[in-house]
């Protein structure tokens, strides 16, 4: 028990180790902006004075490696920095840079709680039904069924995000008026209302993720069908469904947790298009809108979340199949 | 209600599947496969049937049906026809195979299956378009004409026009010429993009195969932190970066989309190309080569790279569809390939909006789908080519 405390803990030492880097890698890319933010918010015809202003107020003035530090305190204690777009006019008119403006943590929290709802429900959907058709591909392996479920799988893990879900808007939305194209999500909404409203997007993402787990489910299974404990129980008579569940499911189980993991993580990147495509207020559109007008804290906040959630799940899918395999616990 | 409907319908299709297998049982006098069979199965070949049933119906509803109720179901006329036109092409494309060509080509063709086949046919036709478009297209990709939205199928009475068979978009753009332009731009910069990414990724991989020490701690360490990043995400924090250095200039940006999504993709061909790399190093081979005094750039092309080919292969046709699909989905967000150059992910968002009339003009709301279509047939094919190539050199057979 001890050495699994402790294998734990190193993972998660490393796990903060790359995100720390990570954090650098982001901050040392944004500071390779020409120029820098204060001539970026004036644009072309700012007067001298003016930049060295608003350099002194964003602390532009500080050599890289403090800002660094000092950016990344704040994000120790959850302050994001503020927004540039928001900060624009309140410059102009001389007003301190932090008054009466929304910071980027603001911004950030309501559409991070959208996301997850978003991530949830995709994976309440996804994670039985990949699991249940994976069994039942491995049963019926080499079938019509099989074939048909490959043939499928394929073709929807190779379509691009906004593919699948214009063909689910066409049949679901508009041909069948079911549920809405635009998801329009406020606060102080009901439940119900608000899974109708999240269904279209989380069914496009269950699209992308089921077939990949899927798959793996199948694999994992079908790889252990070939080992003599497996021959032993078809020998004893056992029906097929339950030699699967019974005697090769526990022990596909490792690979089958990982692969779910790793596809929980590729939700995140497929999140920021599926979000775009149905106006769904979270932090892949927050993320977008930021890119394409240069609202460089919020793109930098965005990023880090992104990649602390990935990372986190790539963390969680290494310890759980530590976990279940008391092999990788030694390692040689 | 409607679970009740449901409910209803399922207990029918299990009613169905039991006589099924009682029938079979019968005709056959108790043949071993109606025997032993679960009434599960029983289930799935009655329902396989019940939605084979459905789709013939619709289908022949969506011909016949006057339009208001044929409107509904032209999109599932299209994917039936699409669907069997598709596996025609290649079957016929197979057999044309299995008779024509050297007798290496012939034997590759007899073991291939359908999928396969249909998706080499789809690559070389991709090919011929994108090398051609210059012939092909009727119009230029950012000409811009006095006839504005003019609907899909040529026919005047629909607000067609023969001269457009896919119509022309807002502002007077010929679809089917920006079709065929995006074949160029899209899948050429993709494909650039991918062998830079090869070409970069596979010789540092190799090097660090080779060299070991720490020049491979480094690379590898580097190589690490780039993928704790997700692609896309990284891919958009680069590129609000590249726009700012890009400034005006629209085709720069382009160029830098190229790079940094040649770089990002270049982490995954590392890691294939340094794993392939060190199973081969240790072959005694090289050892050999090396004691013969073999210099580096020798052992690298004439030792390594020639065993390291078919994974390498596998993981290209992997990595185009990877770097194709990030490519339309940045151009889809607006930050990836730039006007006027023509583009099938831009051309998806600037059509999007057509989709809400499907229920009335199903051709006008087919326009955007034929763009974001023409995406993944291409990726499907190169999976299709890709997963035969797999399923052949790895031998599984279970």
């Amino acid at each position: 028990m001890n050495s699994v405390v402790t294998i734990i803990a190193q993972r998660l030492a490393l796990g903060l180790l790359t995100l720390l880097i990570v954090s650098i890698v982001i901050f040392a890319a944004v500071n390779m902006l020409p120029g820098d933010f204060a001539e970026l918010i004036l644009g072309q015809g700012a007067t001298p004075e003016a930049v060295t202003a608003i350099r002194s107020d964003l602390g532009l003035d500080q050599p890289p490696v403090a800002r660094y530090f000092t950016w990344l305190g704040g994000v120790m204690q959850g302050d994001l920095g503020n927004s540039f777009a928001q900060a624009n006019f309140a410059n102009f008119a001389g007003a301190d840079v932090n008054s009466g403006l929304t910071s980027v943590a603001d911004q950030i929290r309501p559409r991070f709680a959208n996301t997850m709802f978003l991530a949830l429900v995709t994976a309440a959907i996804a994670v039985p039904l990949s699991l249940t058709l994976g069994v039942l591909a491995a049963l019926f392996r080499n079938s019509l069924f099989d074939r048909i479920a490959n043939v499928g799988t394929l073709t929807s893990i190779s379509s691009p995000e906004f593919f699948l879900a214009y063909v689910l808007i066409l049949f679901l939305a508009v041909l069948n008026p079911w549920l809405p194209s635009l998801s329009n999500i406020y606060d102080g909404m009901g439940f119900g209302e608000r899974l109708q409203r999240t269904l279209l997007p989380a069914l496009t993402l269950t699209l992308v993720v089921t077939a990949h787990m899927m798959r793996m489910t199948r694999a994992a299974i079908i790889n252990l069908l070939a080992s003599p404990y497996i021959e032993m129980a078809r020998l004893k008579g056992l029906s097929p469904m339950r030699v699967i569940l019974r005697h090769a499911l526990p022990n596909a189980l490792a690979p089958i947790i990982n692969v779910v993991a790793l596809n929980l993580a590729y939700l995140i990147t497929g999140v920021v298009v599926v979000e775009v495509v149905f106006v769904y207020p979270g932090i892949g559109q927050l993320f977008v809108d930021s890119v394409k007008i240069r609202d460089i804290p919020v793109v930098q906040a965005c990023c880090l979340i992104f990649a602390a959630a990935y990372i986190l799940l790539n963390l969680t899918a290494d310890i759980l199949s530590i976990l279940s395999n008391p092999r990788l616990r030694h390692p040689k | 209600m409607m679970l009740a409907y449901i409910f209803a319908a399922l207990l029918a299709l299990l009613a169905l599947g039991w006589a099924f297998r009682a029938a079979g049982r019968a005709v056959t006098g108790g043949a071993p496969y109606f025997r032993d069979m679960p009434l599960s199965i029983g289930f799935g070949y009655a329902l396989g049937a019940a939605l084979l049933l459905w789709v013939g119906y619709a289908y022949v509803l969506a011909r016949t049906a006057p339009p208001e109720v044929a409107n509904k179901l032209f999109f599932l006329r299209v994917a039936v026809e699409g669907l069997v036109l598709f596996s025609v092409a290649g079957w016929l494309f197979r057999l044309a195979g299995r008779h024509i060509g050297t007798a290496a080509s012939r034997k590759l063709f007899r073991a291939m299956p359908v999928t396969a086949a249909f998706g080499i046919l789809t690559i070389l036709v991709y090919a011929f378009v994108a090398i051609f478009a210059g012939w092909l297209a009727p119009f230029g990709q950012a000409e811009i004409l006095p006839q504005a939205n003019v609907i899909p199928g040529g026919n005047p009475a629909l607000g067609g026009d023969p001269a457009f068979p896919l119509g022309t978009d807002q502002i007077g753009r010929d679809i089917l010429s920006r079709l065929i332009y995006g074949a160029q731009n899209t899948v050429g910069i993709a494909f650039i993009t991918t062998c830079i990414a090869f070409l970069l990724g596979g010789s540092l991989g190799f090097l660090a195969a080779v060299l070991g020490g720490w020049l491979d701690q480094l690379l590898s360490r580097m190589v690490d932190v780039l993928m704790a990043i997700p692609s896309l995400i990284f891919a958009l924090l680069l590129m609000t970066i590249a726009s700012a250095w890009a400034g005006s200039e629209r085709w720069l940006l382009t160029v830098y989309m190229i790079l940094i999504i040649a770089v990002i993709d270049s982490t995954r061909v590392y890691r294939l190309a340094r794993a392939v790399g060190q199973n081969i190093v240790v072959m005694d081979y090289i050892e050999a080569a090396k004691l013969r005094g073999e210099r580096l750039p020798y052992l690298i092309f004439r030792e390594i790279l020639p065993n390291a080919t078919a994974p390498l292969l596998a993981e290209f046709g992997l990595r185009f569809c990877f770097v194709f699909l990030t490519i339309a989905a940045l151009s889809f967000l607006g930050v990836g390939i730039q006007p006027p150059l023509a583009d099938w992910g831009t051309m998806v968002r600037d059509l999007a909006a057509f989709i809400n009339y499907a229920a009335f003009a199903p051709l006008a709301a087919s326009t955007p789908l034929l763009a974001a279509g023409a995406i993944a047939l291409l990726t499907v094919a190169v999976n299709f080519v890709v997963d035969w190539m797999l399923y052949a050199s790895s031998g599984l057979k279970e």
